[in-house]
């Protein structure tokens, strides 16, 4: 455990000396999180219809999604990859101790520090100037922190997922670039799912993704009622577990492959 | 210049014999590429399906601003690797291999690599473009088809110019400067619809701060042959993408400022 | 005309200072702290044709810095220098094109490319006409036996196949000039005799001149009848090796072999600086009692089997020289 306490603080201490690339980073969300803004501003002129959500409310949903983007299951971690392709994984193979749980920890270390250092600035200015607004009542922001954490543990069980097929060079590529492909869609990253056509959300609402970003931020709006919280956390849980089984099994088959094949 | 174009054909055909030893992970990582930039046209057709227009642009012109934009960039973005690569080069000291070379720099770099996978977003570009164009029913004759590789061109010299600004910046600092990314890939991002739509501080800063509407704009009104909302004259529609060309020659100056700073200070 | 002309070369660089912890990382948010280093403090030399001159110090010393100036990668602050009668760094491109570095560490080869195209690569960026390129490629080929790594991609090679490859790409082009920055580090015995052979034949018979930095002290031992010995950014001592010598230290090292092990050695003008079993390590001072007469007070004093006299390691009068110890 303090082996991660101690990741966790020297991940932040490298961040932070990067003084310019984290000042950048957070410009180069903001710009980004107004160019979508600006667009949906125009998609919403555009049409006099009632729409699932208000523009006041798309507003506070895209700071969200700039503020939490470290949140998602988007790279495999580059560490973990050079160790693989050069063959040194085998000596973590043979360490007694559990594997899954010694990467799912590195993974879930290696998410915390990026997402704080990002989501503090950005939420901060953007509730200053740029139009978010806060939570309607304390219950929807309680529902919406524990709809993060549970966003937190579901992401790295998708991590673990890229970072295990990489054990497999050519079908990992495969993996490694469809699951952030459709964590982007099916998350509710690229757009809020109230806003896909009633066929798809039908699908998307069963799909796990959704857990990610979905599910928390629509509580934080309100959007989904704290009261309904429940199930859906239930959800993400479920999933969780089934894609934290599913890396397990994975990453023993991945083992055997790599003794059997000697690495 | 002769010999110069030689050299980076030669460099560019090593690059790409080096890329084709790796087949099937190049068709995997093409693959992967072409998914996750389409993942943007995605977000475009389920928005129109939603709200039918924006601001009276129809989802077939959108699609002629995105797959243009997309087709710039990912020529850019395959040619200028090296320049991409560029913060790493100087971080590993590796600099001085290339200024001990009896050839210009720029052109070392230039000609490191030509990144055969953006051809996944290139593809996805042109087939978006082409069904967009389909679907107005736009008539191909001598002039538009010029005009059309004029923006191309232009926007590739754009996007080019704009990395190596970014890899110009590592002379001074050994930080990776992620803020030009949001010129780069938020120009895309914001490019995709056509610039009419944003408010005034988004155009100007894309007009005459980064150019970017010069080429990924203007010239592509002039291609849809409609009037144009932020009222810009029909001749400097036709005209435009030469701006982009410019910065490219303006950015490689500066290239040269940052190469006699680093031969002054060391690494 | 000398080759290389250096005069009062004066380089310093400003570093900055990182401080440690979350709070020293906060703190360098808002400002930094630089100190100044002066690598390079009024060195002065010049390098006829043909020469091969040993260029040793401590890392850090200035080695790599004036290296990179005669390269004309690197602007001095102050001071004179000229290369085949050119300032380096004003005409680069023109400089370059004469003079060859090797870089011990990295390769500037192609590292995805076979030997041989990487070689191709740069004739043509070296504009060398084919029919000279072919001549001096096979040549090379021949002299560092490459022949069966021309079809290898540069990653799949040992270290000292690499470093014969980028010795051979090194001299594609014919230069004038060759400098060698830790050409053996890291190479097994055989392939740094064939580096030193290669270097050796390179310079007696065609006369490249060459500066070859280095820590291997059989480096210079094998090839450099000139040493310039650098240390925080000044020239300590440039000559010949045995000059070297002579300027830290007059005393000679002799090695004895008793015949038991049990016996111990005592001289009033022999000092025993070490033992082994049965071998003791004496130092002398050949000014104050000649060889000769110490050989034979000491066999007639002792049973002794077998005697060397040596020249202390070079490594030691280096290292005293570093310090600045007195002779």
């Amino acid at each position: 455990m303090r082996a991660y306490r101690a990741l966790i603080s020297a991940r932040f201490r490298m961040l932070l000396q990067y003084r310019a690339a984290a000042i950048g980073g957070i410009g180069t969300q903001l710009f980004f999180g107004l160019a979508m803004i600006m667009a949906y501003e125009a998609f919403y002129r555009s049409s006099s219809a009632a729409q699932p959500m208000s523009y006041r409310d798309i507003v506070t949903y895209v700071w969200l999604g700039q503020a939490f983007l470290a949140m998602l299951p988007w790279n495999v971690d580059t560490d973990l990859r050079a160790l693989i392709r050069s063959g040194a994984v085998a000596y973590e193979m043979l360490r007694p101790m559990d594997l899954y749980w010694a990467w799912y920890c590195r993974a879930l270390a290696l998410r915390i520090a990026p997402t704080l250092l990002r989501a503090i600035p950005v939420v901060t200015l953007a509730m200053l100037f740029l139009g978010m607004h806060l939570p309607p009542t304390p219950a929807s922001a309680a529902a919406w922190a524990l709809g993060m954490l549970g966003s937190l543990f579901l992401g790295c069980a998708f991590t673990m997922l890229m970072n295990i097929s990489l054990l497999w060079t050519i079908s990992g590529e495969g993996i490694t670039t469809l699951i952030p492909a459709l964590v982007l869609v099916c998350s509710g990253m690229n757009i809020p799912l109230p806003l896909f056509p009633a066929w798809a959300q039908r699908i998307l609402y069963w799909l796990p993704f959704r857990g990610l970003i979905d599910v928390p931020f629509r509580l934080y709006l309100g959007e989904i009622p704290p009261g309904e919280a429940g199930p859906l956390f239930l959800q993400q849980m479920a999933w969780t577990a089934a894609l934290i089984l599913a890396g397990r099994w994975l990453l023993s088959r991945g083992k055997r492959r790599l003794i059997v094949q000697g690495g | 210049m002769r010999d110069a174009l030689y050299l980076y054909g030669r460099y560019i055909s090593a690059s790409v014999r080096g890329q084709m030893a790796y087949k099937a992970s190049f068709i995997m990582l093409t693959l992967g590429h072409f998914v996750i930039t389409g993942i943007e046209f995605i977000t475009i057709i389920v928005l129109f399906a939603r709200f039918g227009t924006l601001e009276g642009w129809s989802i077939a012109e959108v699609s002629v601003f995105y797959g243009l934009v997309a087709i710039t960039f990912s020529l850019s973005d395959a040619a200028a690797r090296g320049f991409d690569l560029f913060a790493d080069m100087i971080k590993a000291g590796d600099f001085d291999r290339l200024l001990v070379r009896p050839r210009a720099t720029a052109l070392q770099l230039a000609g490191q690599e030509l990144t055969l996978r953006r051809i996944g977003r290139f593809t996805q570009g042109l087939v978006v473009f082409l069904w967009g164009a389909s679907q107005l029913h736009l008539a191909w004759n001598a002039a538009r088809i010029a005009l059309t590789l004029a923006a191309i061109l232009g926007g590739a010299c754009l996007f080019y110019g704009i990395i190596v600004l970014q890899a110009t910046l590592a002379f001074w600092t050994t930080e990776t400067l992620e803020i030009v990314n949001s010129v780069t890939y938020g120009g895309v991002q914001t490019t995709q619809y056509p610039l009419a739509i944003y408010r005034q501080e988004f155009q100007r800063f894309f007009t005459y701060v980064i150019p970017l509407a010069c080429t990924c704009y203007f010239p592509i009104v002039a291609i849809l042959g409609r009037p144009d909302p932020l009222g810009s004259p029909e001749w400097f529609r036709w005209v435009s993408p030469a701006v982009g060309v410019l910065f490219l020659v303006l950015s490689l100056q500066v290239w040269k400022v940052g190469v006699r700073h680093y031969t002054s200070t060391g690494s | 005309m000398s080759h290389v002309i250096v005069e009062d070369l004066v380089k310093t660089f400003r570093i900055a200072e990182r401080e440690p912890g979350i709070w020293g990382a906060l703190r360098g948010l808002a400002q930094r702290r630089f100190r100044t280093v002066r690598a390079l403090d009024r060195v002065s030399f010049k390098l006829e044709p043909g020469e091969l001159v040993g260029y040793i110090g401590p890392n850090g010393a200035g080695k790599s810095t004036t290296v990179k100036v005669l390269a004309g990668i690197l602007v001095p602050d102050s001071g004179r220098c000229e290369v085949l009668g050119r300032v380096p760094w004003r005409e680069r491109t023109t400089n370059v094109q004469q003079i060859g570095v090797v870089f011990g560490q990295r390769t500037q080869l192609w590292w995805d490319l076979p030997v041989g195209e990487s070689f191709d690569l740069l004739r043509d960026i070296y504009r060398v006409p084919a029919a000279d390129y072919r001549k001096k490629r096979d040549e090379l080929i021949g002299l560092l036996t490459l022949e069966p790594l021309l079809d290898v991609p540069v990653r799949q090679l040992s270290l000292g196949q690499r470093m014969r490859c980028d010795l051979a790409a090194a001299l594609l082009h014919s230069p004038a000039i060759l400098y060698l920055d830790e050409p053996t580090i890291g190479l097994d015995a055989i392939s740094k005799l064939a580096v030193r052979d290669f270097v050796r034949r390179l310079n007696r018979q065609e006369g490249v001149t060459v500066i070859l930095t280095t820590h291997d002290m059989d480096d210079i031992e094998a090839l450099c009848s000139r040493v310039l010995v650098i240390s925080q950014g000044r020239i300590l001592s440039d000559g010949s090796l045995a000059g070297l010598r002579a300027q830290v230290t007059t005393e000679r090292r002799l090695i004895v072999d008793l015949v038991d092990e049990a016996d111990w050695m005592e001289d009033p003008d022999a000092e025993v600086i070490r033992r082994d079993g049965r071998r003791l390590y004496l130092r002398f001072d050949p000014e104050r009692i000649p060889a000769a007469q110490l050989i034979a007070r000491l066999t007639s004093r002792y049973a002794i089997q077998d005697l060397y006299v040596e020249n202390p390691p070079i490594e030691e009068i280096i290292a005293r020289l570093y310090r600045g110890l007195p002779a």
